[in-house]
């Protein structure tokens, strides 16, 4: 943020925090779920840019690669997998709808009382440098005696994903790897949940114990659905 | 540059938000969409408290979030590609098998 002087970033914070409040607020609101992810699309980036004013580039970089490029284009496939338009009209708003405002109301009253009475309002006493820089070590001749090399460090500035980098790779490293394995637990279970029942020219090619198996769950889902 | 305060307020601003979604609407996928907006607005203010304790270990939470809010989403759209198939509805009132 060193290029952009005086109350840039306040304006910038102003103009994207109320494009990003409106846009959520039309995700609750809109009656057609298409609608709904484009606007929680705009909710993302608009979250993107306020990273950003906070010395996250990795993490905004992260934002829009994941939420906006993973997260909605999976929301908008099953938008148009379930066919909306063939489901029956009903009332998008549930029986408890004032009920779900209230609690709504009274969490952000709690929200802004825990705000407006913590001491958060001063501007960040500690400077940002620790974000955004990071410590590495070279080689280098040394001084007096040209034949020797001797290793020195130095700050290098503007490095956010670096050290962002360096913590997730030493002390973050097993949570890392666990949420690694949590991302493959996760697509294993998303498919073995949502695959479909084989066609009859699939059951054909298929061996005896898998079809066994599928028998096996059909059953459970009639007695499920009964 | 904007204030903690200013961070804070605009993440309960889309915590609330969510939450509303969450309890109100009734179509399933917009439901999830307001999980994730509750998700964004936690990450909202663990970078605002990394900024102000130049702390990396807030940025690095925020990645975990994304990444658990990746697999959850997943996980419940197939759960809701399912529901589909086997209701053909994707109304949360409607799934009351377990009496929730």
């Amino acid at each position: 943020m060193d290029g952009l002087t005086g109350n840039m970033p306040l304006l910038v914070f102003m103009v994207i925090g109320t494009l990003a409040v409106a846009s959520s607020i039309l995700v609750v609101a809109m009656r057609n779920p298409v609608h709904s992810a484009l606007f929680l699309l705009l909710t993302f980036l608009c979250v993107a840019v306020l990273f950003v004013i906070k010395a996250a580039e990795f993490v905004a970089a992260v934002q829009v690669l994941v939420y906006a490029g993973g997260i909605m284009v999976l929301f908008l496939f099953v938008v148009m997998l379930i066919n909306y338009r063939h489901l029956p009209e009903e009332r998008v708003m549930s029986p408890v709808w004032l009920g779900g405002i209230l609690v709504g109301v009274s969490i952000f009253v709690l929200f802004a009382t825990l705000v407006r009475t913590g001491a958060y309002h001063d501007e960040a006493p500690t400077p940002v440098k620790t974000l955004t820089t990071v410590r590495e070590s070279y080689i280098t001749e040394h001084p007096s005696d040209p034949s020797k090399l001797v290793r020195r460090t130095r700050d290098r500035e503007n490095r956010n994903a670096e050290a962002v980098a360096m913590a997730l790779y030493t002390d973050y490293l097993v949570p890392f790897e666990v949420a690694s394995l949590f991302l493959l637990v996760a697509m294993v279970g998303a498919i073995v949940i949502g695959k479909r029942e084989l066609s009859a020219e699939e059951e054909e090619a298929t061996p005896n114990f898998i079809l066994e198996r599928a028998e096996e769950e059909k059953d459970v889902k009639e007695i499920m659905s009964a | 540059m904007p204030s903690t305060a200013a961070y804070l307020m605009l993440s309960g601003t889309l915590f609330a938000v969510g939450l509303v979604g969450v309890i109100v609407r009734r179509n399933m996928i917009t439901v999830l969409m307001c999980i994730e907006l509750m998700l964004n607005a936690v990450n909202i203010n663990l970078i605002a408290f990394s900024y102000r304790l130049a702390n990396l270990e807030g940025q690095v939470f925020t990645i975990f979030v994304i990444c658990i809010a990746a697999g959850e989403a997943a996980v419940g759209l197939a759960i809701i590609i399912q529901l589909y198939r086997l209701r053909s509805t994707i109304n949360v009132d409607e799934a009351r098998t377990l009496h929730g």
